[in-house]
């Protein structure tokens, strides 16, 4: 079965080190949410996984199915089933919806005829409350941010992959859209698809059962547990988890004397 | 910097006939012609263009003989085979028309009009036959744009007017095909539309040519009469090997509409010289442009948007590719003159870069001469953008199908607002086919 793995991943961007050894591992099935605040590398986890340009992994491995998605392009990484939801979803003029999924799905795509997959698409619209009309535009362009996290989704529903990074997809997104989606992919993980939820705040959690709840602080994963987790620092902030390592320690004590 | 070539004489030009108006506005183009000399990058009007290796020594203007048919339905055997080919693959893009008119190595080969477009009157007929029109062969193209001009007014051996008559609807395009099969000519196409008040009408104007050397330089006159609408697309699929020096120029008057369209994959050089301009209240211009350019071509591009009348409306947009070492140039002018007052002007040139070895040049201008108006230009030269190849990619697209997607995407705003568009749909496909090879 499908299985995430990332171990002692450490990667950089632009020269600067963000990542300093991040293990996670997703069972299929399973809804691991990745918490943090602002800057300890959750984007970064996110892009390296999906093979952005302009990062360096430097150590660790990341495994999707036993393949070694860091070794794949990230068109090989998304045909090996991995999914980015992104936080900021590119607007791409000029190419729609069904083009593109079409074009993902490749000729022996998963959804055979083009108009099974046109068909496909606007059924999955209506469970996920993408309007109909939005399907007609080129991808994200004109679209509201609640928008464009639904249509992220929406290609999710439609691609089904078997590991979706999802990157703040609670960003945007009203009450009764952010249930919507949380539905539709609990849907997923129901028949096998692992998630990794990387988000800010608890909100998601609160729609989205996290069967692992991680925290990251300054590119490490400081505390891992269950969704009570996400409860506790709910109550008392990222504070708390937010002390520098002990070598960072020795480095500044180290520089003061 | 050298002069015409003896080819081009006040004798070959006095050889063509036709109506005496014609023959003596002929004389006079030939004998300015002679004291005239060839553009070279150094002026302006050519910057950067590589009109400079145009061997105009080698091609000579249509000798008169035979003469030109009377034109009637078109018959394919008496055209040589390299043109009948070249005819087919087009004719079959056409669709129904209203009328054809055909000219190959500037002689007319056909005129054909449907009956529907004879009963509302359409009338397509040499333009030596027409009465006298105020100003240079078809009464707009005046004075000539620059030495091809002048060359095209002295040496246009098959000028053909194209009227609509005042209150006219055509259903289906008028298409004019200009074939050049012949390496030596220099083709002058000649074509004038006149479309009367309130009228309505489509015109295809092509030029096709072989593999074989190739020059044409045609002009076509546009007058678009009050409240009358014409929607007019030129093609230019010239065979890559030839040169091609365009200039289309347009009136527009009172509350009539124009919309003028060029699509252009063909051509080693190929230069699209276009004027429109606005000379009734509310008169409305658009331009667009679609090309394609790889390998080695140049496409050059020079457009003139003129508002001379209140309340005029011009809305351009050019978009084009260039890959391989292919180079591309665009500048564009929008006059506002000093009676214009509410003109809205607008005009966008975006150009894809899509290797590291092309060259493109975009150059916006304005002169406004009333403070009553609005104009925008924007212009973007640049590569694909990265964001956009790698959303592709993440969903699964494989980098040749991602980039293919994103070039016809970019296409896409354009290939909707060319004119014509039952027969712009096919020209995509010939786009679509240099996108193609590589992705």
């Amino acid at each position: 079965m499908s299985e995430l793995i990332v171990e002692g991943l450490v990667a950089d961007a632009a020269g600067e080190a963000i990542l300093h050894g991040v293990d996670v591992r997703v069972a299929p099935g399973e809804v691991h949410a990745v918490m943090g605040p602002n800057g300890c590398g959750k984007s970064t986890l996110a892009h390296v996984l999906a093979g952005r340009r302009g990062y360096g992994v430097t150590a660790g491995r990341a495994l999707l199915d036993g393949r070694d998605l860091l070794a794949l392009s990230p068109y090989e990484r998304a045909q090996a089933g991995l999914f980015l939801a992104m936080q900021y979803p590119t607007e791409v003029p000029g190419v729609n919806l069904l083009e593109l999924l079409e074009a993902a799905l490749g000729p022996a795509g998963g959804v055979a005829a083009a108009d099974g997959l046109g068909a496909v698409l606007r059924a999955e619209a209506e469970r996920l409350g993408v309007a109909a009309a939005l399907l007609d535009r080129a991808v994200n362009v004109d679209l509201s941010g609640g928008e464009k996290k639904k249509c992220e989704a929406l290609q999710l529903a439609v691609l089904r992959p078997r590991v979706a990074v999802l990157d703040e997809i609670d960003s945007g997104l009203d009450v009764d859209a952010l249930r919507a989606v949380a539905r539709r992919i609990e849907e997923a993980t129901t028949e096998g698809l692992g998630v990794l939820a990387i988000t800010h705040y608890t909100r998601l959690l609160g729609v989205l059962q996290a069967d692992r709840v991680h925290i990251m602080i300054r590119g490490r994963i400081v505390a891992s547990g269950g969704p009570e987790l996400a409860d506790e620092l709910e109550r008392t902030g990222y504070e708390r988890w937010d002390r520098p390592a002990p070598a960072e320690v020795a480095v500044k004590l180290g520089r003061s004397f | 910097m050298p002069g015409v070539p003896e080819a081009f004489s006040v004798a070959r030009a006095a050889a063509l006939g036709g109506a005496g108006w014609l023959q003596q506005r002929r004389l006079a183009a030939a004998e300015a012609l002679q004291d005239a000399e060839l553009p070279s990058p150094s002026e302006e009007e050519w910057r950067y263009s590589p009109v400079g290796k145009l061997r105009l020594e080698t091609f000579a203007p249509a000798s008169p003989e035979p003469a030109n048919g009377p034109g009637g339905p078109l018959n394919r055997a008496a055209l040589p085979a390299a043109a009948s080919d070249l005819l087919g693959s087009l004719r079959r893009r056409l669709g129904g028309l209203s009328a054809l008119v055909v000219t190959c190595d500037g002689k007319l080969a056909a005129t054909e009009v449907s009956a529907s477009a004879e009963a509302e009157g359409l009338a397509v007929r040499p333009l030596g036959e027409a009465p006298e029109p105020a100003g240079a062969p078809g009464g707009v193209g005046s004075p000539p744009a620059d030495v091809f001009g002048l060359m095209n007014d002295a040496f246009c051996s098959a000028p053909a007017l194209l009227e609509v008559p005042a209150g006219a609807r055509l259903a289906d395009p008028v298409a004019v095909v200009n074939i050049v099969t012949m390496p030596s000519l220099a083709a002058f196409p000649r074509l004038a539309v006149v479309v009367g008040d309130g009228a309505e009408a489509q015109v295809v104007n092509a030029v096709v040519s072989g593999g074989d050397e190739a020059f044409a330089a045609p002009v076509t006159e546009i007058e678009v009469g009050p409240s009358a609408r014409l929607q007019f697309l030129n093609l230019q699929e010239l065979g890559p090997c030839a040169i091609g020096i365009d200039r289309t120029t347009a009136t527009v008057a009172a509350q009539g509409h124009l919309a003028v369209g060029f699509a252009a994959v063909g051509g080693a050089y190929a230069r699209c010289r276009a004027d429109c301009t606005l000379t009734g209240r509310g008169g409305t211009g658009d331009m667009s442009a679609m090309y394609f350019g790889d390998g080695e071509q140049v496409l050059d591009f020079r457009t003139f948007q003129n508002h001379l009348a209140p309340d005029t409306t011009s809305n351009l947009l050019f978009v084009g590719a260039v890959e391989d070492r292919a180079r591309s140039i665009y500048s564009g002018l929008i006059r506002v003159g000093a009676e214009a007052r509410g003109t809205d002007a607008q005009q966008t040139n975006r150009i894809l870069k899509l290797s590291e070895e092309v060259w493109a040049d975009s150059v916006p201008n304005l002169e406004i001469e009333n403070n009553d108006v609005r104009c925008a230009h924007a212009s973007s030269v640049g590569p694909i953008d990265e964001d956009h190849r790698f959303y592709l990619e993440s969903r699964g697209v494989p980098p040749d199908v991602a980039e293919r997607l994103i070039v016809e995407g970019f296409f896409g705003e354009v290939r909707g607002r060319l004119p014509v568009q039952s027969v712009a749909a096919g020209f995509d496909e010939m786009v679509r086919a240099k996108i193609g090879p590589n992705r």
